[in-house]
């Protein structure tokens, strides 16, 4: 008899409660793919090998490093893998279409295993200087396929680029980024040799692999001091604490994220607080009824309490439900979000904000109802 | 049975009112709305308050029936000092022993008919099964089991109110409380409500005590009282 009591209470303004519904959803789902993004940005950072380190110019990852300090870093005990990259830049027929591009060296696929790569792909890409690999994902979007040619108007190395896909990789993990385009470092310093010298056989940075993660610090240390009072003096970290800088350089827009997301919760509060203040106004006469028929204040805190929780709830399960269908036309817009996905943690935190909100609503109206005595509410009444 | 609204007549009172005073403050203003009240009902008694408007017998009402407190007096009804008891123990004494009959019918409008009778039997421990032989028999009592799954909206003014008093009899109270239940129908149906009332003294006991304006209703009870300015007037 509660249930149908605060069931029907709830669609007795049919209107109302399905625009009540409706905002609260939109709202949740804001929340979800909002925290979504600011989590795909930390996935990264969190999916990063540690048994990798990363060399970089000191003063800023913008300078590059000679391509000779190779030489040096693979004598270094404790390392038995490199490779180095270059960020390319560059733009595929429109800057809309983003995807991340590097230039690469031998040994880029076996110190990253989880890019997934046939031994004959593998073998392609290194035999071809204006072969490339792309991940799977980015494969889909662009509908290309091995043998293809695809244009890069280079801005970072001026020129117009064409690069051949000669292996399509696919992520280890479901985290793993599949909308890298790679190609032959060789490929671009040999042009660079013949178009701008000064910029040639220098590297972004150099990726190392180590025996034993625990001698990281150990082993940054002796790459760092190689090049102490060099030409380029280096920085080396941890593949996690490299990309922390990453997200250390957008932290104020992350913060921004949250708090936006916050604040569309906060906004939803006051709309949902609103129409249930209006709800109990309007059953003033009802809620007093009950008092004297002998229902006491905690019964009728019920009726208020989960009128305003089933609303709140239904609003964010059908945020929640939205949220994938969303999240996926989210990133296809977007691109280059590849970490973005709705675990299960995140459905729970959207969940909970639903209830908190659904809770914090019915406070004001359910303290009044309670509160009010039945003299006068019977008075108001007549 | 007592022609006089004076304590001490009858056998077998039920509720026993001695020098009760109530007073409401309108900022720093204070009414009085009842002073001195003294008076018995006896058990099985159909007892009319009548009086002008604000002469007090809607908070009288109020108090005997433990949905408002006076600021002083005795009040005992069924042997039991109601003035004592918390508003949990209150609620619960409400519940079990008096029923209550308003002007405006006051049903749940999305409940129907049936649900609104069951609404007070939420309350006790009964099953849904005994809850159910309670309901029909209180709806039987007042002629609508055919309307039973009909809501408010889709009744007459008489036939909620019927309804309303089924939901006060369903928990065999000690007592009825009705506040004006004529005073929003029509001659024809207040003539069938006050036959219900008055069947329910005679043919069951129960004790009533209704407010009203309506002399018509008036009659039908066995004794009236009236008040004035907050007093009680002799009979």
């Amino acid at each position: 008899m509660f249930w149908a009591l605060i069931h029907r209470h709830l669609w007795r303004h049919k209107l109302r409660t399905a625009l009540t519904v409706l905002g609260m959803a939109v709202a949740i789902l804001a929340f979800l793919l909002l925290q979504a993004v600011v989590e795909a940005w930390y996935r990264g950072v969190n999916s990063a090998a540690d048994n990798r380190l990363v060399v970089r110019n000191a003063v800023s990852l913008t300078f590059s490093l000679p391509l000779s300090y190779l030489q040096t870093i693979r004598q270094i005990p404790g390392v038995n893998g490199f490779t180095y990259m270059s960020w390319f830049g560059g733009i595929y027929i429109d800057e809309r279409n983003f995807f991340p591009r590097f230039a690469v060296g031998p040994g880029f696929f076996e110190l990253h295993p989880e890019f997934v790569l046939s031994e004959s792909e593998r073998l392609s890409f290194h035999r071809e200087k204006r072969a490339c690999v792309i991940g799977k994902r980015l494969a889909e979007k662009y509908g290309w396929r091995i043998g293809d040619q695809i244009p890069i108007k280079g801005n970072i190395f001026p020129g117009d680029w064409s690069f051949v896909v000669r292996g399509i990789y696919r992520g280890a993990k479901p985290s793993t980024d599949e909308s890298l385009m790679v190609m032959n470092f060789d490929y671009l310093n040999e042009s660079l040799k013949k178009t701008m010298p000064v910029r040639a056989d220098r590297v972004g940075s150099f990726v190392i692999r180590i025996a034993e993660p625990d001698q990281a610090a150990h082993i940054s240390r002796l790459v760092d001091r190689e090049f102490k009072n060099s030409q380029a003096e280096t920085i080396t970290e941890t593949e996690k604490s490299f990309q922390l800088g990453f997200v250390a350089m957008t932290k104020a827009l992350l913060v921004a994220i949250q708090v936006i997301s916050v604040v569309v919760v906060l906004v939803i509060l006051t709309v949902l607080a609103n129409t249930m203040a209006m709800s109990a106004r309007e059953r003033t006469t009802e809620y007093v009824v009950l008092k004297t028929l002998g229902f006491g204040s905690g019964r009728i805190a019920i009726l208020v309490m989960g009128e305003s929780l089933l609303l709140a709830l239904m609003g964010g399960a059908l945020g929640t439900a939205l949220a994938f269908p969303a999240g996926d036309a989210f990133v296809r817009a977007v691109g280059g979000l590849h970490d973005f996905i709705i675990p299960p943690a995140l459905i729970g935190l959207g969940a909970a904000a639903a209830a908190g909100v659904g809770v914090m609503a019915a406070l004001i109206p359910m303290i009044r109802v309670m509160s009010m005595s039945i003299a006068s509410g019977l008075r108001r009444v007549g | 049975m007592s022609e006089t609204g004076q304590p001490g007549a009858p056998d077998h009172l039920l509720v026993e009112i001695t020098g009760l005073c109530k007073s409401y403050t309108r900022g720093e203003e204070v009414i009085p709305v009842l002073e001195d009240i003294t008076l018995g009902v006896a058990e099985g008694e159909f007892l009319a308050l009548m009086g002008p408007s604000g002469s007090g017998k809607t908070t009288l009402l109020n108090i005997l029936a433990g949905l408002d407190r006076a600021d002083r007096g005795a009040l005992s009804v069924g042997g039991l000092d109601i003035t004592e008891l918390g508003e949990v123990d209150l609620a619960a004494w409400r519940a079990r022993h008096v029923g209550f009959v308003f002007q405006f019918y006051n049903l749940i409008p999305v409940l129907t008919a049936y649900e609104n009778v069951e609404l007070p039997l939420i309350l006790t421990p009964l099953s849904r099964a005994e809850r159910r032989r309670h309901v029909d028999l209180a709806l039987s009592l007042v002629g609508l089991t055919h309307r039973r799954d009909h809501t408010p909206s889709q009744l007459s003014g008489g036939q909620q109110q019927r309804v309303a008093i089924a939901r006060a009899l369903v928990t065999d109270p000690t007592l009825i409380a009705a506040d004006e239940p004529t005073g929003d129908l029509d001659k024809v149906s207040a003539e069938e409500i006050m036959e219900l009332l008055a069947r329910l003294n005679a043919e069951f006991g129960k004790t009533i005590i209704m407010v009203t304006h309506d002399p018509r209703a008036a009659a039908r009870a066995r004794r009236v009282i009236h008040l004035d300015k907050g007093a009680l007037l002799a009979n």
